[in-house]
């Protein structure tokens, strides 16, 4: 009973956001989009302080797919899974469809450039001079880790405890819905304070970055 | 039946494929008595690099190797950068680092007939691998990619052959291989990031997941374009993160499907697809002039 109850909260509570933000939307949000946007918000920007992370500008599908799996035990959390049991998958697509087409502000990267173990494993991964070593993260996710595809989501701008907490979850087998667990390979091999550095570095890059770092060419490059 | 056609000659290509690997396996890995010893290396920390002009030199040699669609735009023909290849920006052993080619040189090289230096074998790089222009020896794109490559080699015994040098070495497929078995390894296991298609993935017109066949690829003159070169890399190396689920077999097997897949002209060109081979494609790694799928690859589409 608890997930049904936690849905009806939440459903509520979305219906009294939604109400209030609706001036700001840009799109007239489906029906089913009331029970997101009590966490996720209405415009999906998310809430960092809670730890919920932004589906704004989410591929439709990744979005659809993390509901299916909420569903069905892949991804495992006990609020989601009681949002997402009662979801058709037409009202996932209705969801995935109107979240991915909110717009994302574009905002600058932080100056100075984060550095530190957390940007190393982003950047350049944990190789350890081993072919079976942990590849940098962006090497998937995209430069700055805005994401790539329909596969790979944005990790820039997610709540630090967010980030922290999915990497975990892979450890413990809790998530198991990446591609080819590639995620869960990578997760096994990070310790603790990697999982934190990292988190921290991601959380500390906005998620549609004004320009990328490395993306100008200097001066007498060739 | 196209597509059966195709994959039924393509099985009889590698069928000799398989017959000759052991005579082919010997030249140049076979080692004399007289032979030095191969040794262990590791590269400087990446925060090792000096200050300076010469620091500054080598700083963007990397920034050239990890973002070469950026740095050598213009130069390059295609979406690839140096670190595709040689992954974490050529430091990782058994992903050919720069830092066990760079004391290599200069070495005889059959594929131009000469002795060449460490310069001239990186604009080998450009030529095929980057698909693009040849830049000069002492251009910019050559001097700091040279500089990264010596920096990374601080310490490195010269004419010593260092372990971790290019690809492993990989056993002969137990099977020949077959381009119907590597269609179905890429499907489950490479397009997720390189695409059904080969192209890759970008993303604000940076390469994320790098083309592996198609106009955006290395061209026919590529390393990369030999079976032999692709099975080694993919099965050291692929997929990113998780190297071990494919087997010896499933390397061979994808790397024909991969290399059967038609890409930029080769740039030595010889006048037509069949002389070309002939002149530098008549060896069994190379579906170069070869029919797949109805199609004669090399030629037009």
């Amino acid at each position: 009973m608890k997930p049904d109850y936690l849905y009806m909260k939440a459903s509520a509570l979305g219906t009294a956001i939604l109400i209030l933000s609706s001036g700001v939307a840009p799109a007239a949000a489906p029906p089913e989009v009331s029970s997101c946007a009590a966490c996720h918000g209405a415009s999906g920007l998310g809430n960092v302080a809670a730890g919920f992370p932004a589906l704004a500008g989410l591929p439709s599908d990744y979005i659809q797919q993390q509901l299916f799996s909420f569903k069905h035990g892949a991804r495992q959390n006990a609020i989601m899974t009681g949002i997402a049991t009662p979801l058709t998958a037409d009202q996932r697509k209705a969801i995935g469809d109107y979240y991915a087409a909110q717009p994302v502000p574009a905002k600058p990267e932080p100056s100075p450039f984060p550095t530190g173990p957390g940007a190393t494993l982003a950047t350049n991964g944990d190789w350890d001079h081993s072919l079976s070593g942990v590849p940098s993260c962006d090497s998937c996710h995209g430069p700055a880790g805005i994401g790539v595809g329909t596969a790979f989501p944005r990790l820039a701008g997610l709540p630090k405890a967010y980030i922290a907490a999915q990497l975990a979850a892979w450890q413990k087998g809790t998530r198991e819905n990446d591609p080819q667990h590639l995620m869960q390979t990578i997760a096994r091999k990070l310790s603790t304070a990697q999982i934190d550095a990292v988190a921290t570095y991601y959380a500390s890059l906005p998620a549609n970055p004004t320009q990328l770092p490395g993306e100008t060419e200097p001066e007498g490059a060739k | 039946m196209r597509a059966v056609h195709g994959a039924v000659l393509a099985a009889g290509v590698m069928l000799s494929i398989s017959s000759s690997f052991a005579a082919s396996q010997t030249p140049g890995t076979m080692r004399t008595a007289t032979e030095p010893q191969a040794q262990a290396f590791t590269p400087p920390p990446r925060d090792a690099m000096p200050a300076g002009k010469l620091g500054a030199e080598i700083k963007l040699g990397e920034q050239i190797f990890r973002h070469t669609t950026i740095y050598a735009h213009g130069t390059i023909g295609n979406a690839q950068n140096c670190s595709n290849c040689h992954l974490d920006a050529g430091r990782l052993a058994g992903s050919s680092p720069m830092w066990a080619a760079y004391g290599a040189y200069p070495a005889y090289r059959s594929k131009n007939g000469k002795v060449n230096n460490f310069g001239m074998r990186l604009q080998g790089c450009f030529r095929y691998s980057e698909n693009g222009k040849v830049p000069a020896l002492d251009s910019k794109l050559i001097v700091a990619l040279e500089a990264y490559s010596y920096w990374l080699s601080t310490g490195a015994p010269t004419g010593v052959p260092l372990i971790g040098r290019g690809y492993p070495k990989l056993p002969p497929p137990s099977k020949p291989p077959s381009y119907t078995a590597g269609e179905a390894i890429y499907k489950a296991n490479c397009s997720l990031c390189h695409g059904a298609d080969g192209n890759g993935q970008y993303v604000r017109g940076q390469t994320v997941f790098p083309p592996l066949w198609g106009p955006n690829s290395f061209n026919w003159g590529a390393g990369m374009a030999s079976v032999k070169n692709a099975a080694e890399f993919i099965h050291a190396n692929m997929p990113l993160g998780n190297p071990s689920v494919l087997s010896v077999q499933h390397a061979w097997d994808v790397a024909t499907y991969i290399d059967s897949q038609e890409r930029p002209q080769d740039p030595r060109f010889a006048g037509s697809v069949a002389q070309t081979r002939k002149q530098f494609h008549d060896n069994e790694f190379s579906f170069y002039g070869k029919i797949v799928n109805g199609h004669l690859l090399g030629s037009p589409p």
